[in-house]
């Protein structure tokens, strides 16, 4: 099973709050899946390329050229929960 | 006949020979919106106003003598992960409760472009992420064939509004099958285009390397009218690419249909075994080759898809961060606090758990063991497909193992939740096109039959599904 403490990680690394309850929950959710994942470590993979997309997908380039927006940017920014004039508004970070 | 029983061209007959007004119909389905949603809950948001006056749009070149588009008046639903601007878009999730979107989705400015009518926006699994829309963060939908279970998901809100005769089409997004189980499971058409056909301009992000939008409606020939609207190469999605004007003419005597082993495994449903198996004595009783064939690296496809999906949804699910948009939760000191308690209240519980899968897996450590595997595994599963599609011209499998399953029957159980998706995720790994085609019945439930093809032969399995009788 997976430990509280990889949760804990887990959950720093993807920004997620996690109260104590939901620890334990996610250990006990978890678990299972992983135990299922595992199953692919019997797959013989030997040459196999890994597939990104099922396509093959090339860069796209363009001339460094300016354009006009096609979004309103105040539309745009009045969908922010905090801001000062136009800027979005953050906590301190430090 | 009754005007819900109305093809997209009896729509526009009807139109043509001034029977209805474009207005009349939309009132018609509003109407009937308003009547069964109660119980069925399919629309999250409907937007009665901006429909009506799309609708008179088309009344208007009625009355100019104008030609129709091939969409003109057509009342259709979408699903609330696609951006209609003006238009709230939750995705299901309590993080865009209140989200306005602020442009339209290239599918939404096509379907517009061609007279479609959008009467509102349907439910679905926050985000996507589920099998029955029991993991909307608002409400679950009724499945219309019997109101005690699930219709089905991600899409299942689109299912039962085409369903339950509350719009002629709707759209939905396939990332694992969430197009075609809930087509199956409330016995509608539902079509996962090939990756890249359709524009994702405008989809809120699941698993890009996965996600299509796609129809689902009534009939086969509805589903290709719709389908020809939204296809296309699109500057705004890289992906997207022009699909060659395929080639959708066949002879079903020289039809080779392959038949992979692996799709009927133990534990299925033995009355969604015989449907389907009775479906296709019938292609074979109308002259089609049936093949068995193999596709071997079946039994890693779902593991290999809970792999891949969460860890894109992990990347893509970051940008609800409580800042540019969405849900915030100031309380706290720090911008981290900010991050941590609006995605913690923000997102439900299955988002959550993806996003932990997700994180875990491209964790430094874990990438080469889970992610890096899963993407070679996917390698082996197209090849697969390739070998198969060597020999065969379609492949039939069923949808699902079982028909709709009953409302919090699974939802305590994630692992089984994913277990309906055994048969529909390997499409989207291979990037193929596929069909849910109604076709028989499980203990009175809708039966789907899975029509895959090659690639951008969408019209090619369309016109496959088209020629079965009931």
């Amino acid at each position: 099973m997976i430990s509280k403490e990889e949760v804990q990680h887990i959950a720093k690394l993807a920004r997620l709050g996690l109260t104590d309850k939901e620890v334990e929950k996610f250990q006990k959710e978890l678990s299972p899946v992983l135990d299922y994942i595992e199953k692919l470590k019997k797959a013989d993979i030997f040459g196999a390329e890994p597939t990104s997309h099922s396509v093959r997908v090339d860069n796209i380039t363009r001339e460094d050229k300016e354009s006009d927006s096609k979004y309103d940017s105040d539309k745009l920014l009045d969908l922010s929960p905090a801001r000062k004039e136009r800027h979005l508004k953050v906590k301190s970070v430090l | 006949m009754e005007l819900k029983d109305f093809t997209i061209g009896q729509i526009q007959e009807g139109l043509k020979k001034k029977e209805f007004s474009a207005v009349e119909l939309t009132e018609y389905y509003l109407d009937e919106i308003e009547k069964k949603d109660k119980d069925i809950s399919a629309f999250l948001t409907v937007v009665r106003d901006s429909a009506l006056s799309q609708a008179e749009e088309t009344d208007e070149k009625i009355a100019e003598n104008q030609d129709l588009d091939i969409l003109s008046g057509v009342p259709c639903a979408i699903k609330d992960n696609i951006l209609v601007d003006g238009i709230k878009c939750t995705a299901g999730s309590k993080i865009l409760e209140k989200y306005v979107a602020p442009y339209s989705a290239t599918v939404v400015k096509k379907l517009k472009g061609k007279g479609a009518v959008i009467l509102g926006k349907t439910n679905l699994d926050e985000f996507a992420m589920g099998s029955s829309t029991e993991n909307s963060a608002f409400f679950t939908t009724k499945n219309p064939n019997d109101l005690n279970r699930v219709p089905g998901g991600s899409s299942g809100g689109s299912a039962a509004a085409v369903a339950g005769d509350m719009c002629n089409f709707a759209l939905g997004s396939d990332t694992g099958g969430s197009i075609r189980q809930p087509a199956s499971f409330c016995g509608v058409v539902g079509l996962k285009p090939t990756y890249g056909a359709v524009s994702r301009y405008g989809l809120m992000a699941f698993a890009s390397s996965l996600d299509q939008i796609g129809p689902l409606a009534k009939t086969i020939e509805d589903c290709k009218k719709v389908f020809s609207v939204i296809k296309g190469k699109d500057k705004m999605d890289s992906t997207s690419i022009e699909s060659k004007e395929g080639d959708s003419d066949f002879e079903i005597k020289n039809l080779k249909i392959g038949v992979p082993k692996e799709y009927f495994i133990k534990g299925m449903d033995p009355e969604v075994e015989k449907a389907v198996r009775e479906a296709i004595k019938k292609y074979e009783g109308m002259g089609g080759k049936i093949e068995e064939i193999t596709l071997p690296h079946t039994e890693y496809a779902l593991a290999c898809y809970y792999i891949i999906a969460p860890s894109e949804a992990s990347a893509n699910l970051a940008r609800y961060d409580g800042i540019k948009y969405g849900y915030s939760d100031l309380q706290g000191k720090s911008l981290l606090d900010v991050y941590l308690q609006s995605r913690e209240s923000g997102f439900g519980a299955e988002v959550r758990r993806r996003i932990m899968l997700g994180t875990y897996t491209l964790s430094s450590g874990y990438y080469d063991a889970y992610y890096l595997r899963a993407q070679k595994v996917r390698t082996l599963i197209k090849r697969d497909f390739e070998k198969a599609f060597q020999k065969v011209d379609a492949i039939f499998t069923p949808v699902s193992p079982t028909p709709a399953f009953k409302m919090g029957e699974k939802i305590e159980d994630p692992l089984a939740m994913y277990l309906s998706d055994i048969f529909t995720v390997s499409v989207n790994l291979a990037g193929l096109p596929a069909v849910s085609l109604p076709v028989g019945e499980a203990s009175g439930l809708p039966v789907g039959l899975q029509i895959i093809g090659k690639p951008f032969e969408e019209d090619k399995i369309l016109s496959i599904g088209g020629i079965f009788k009931k």
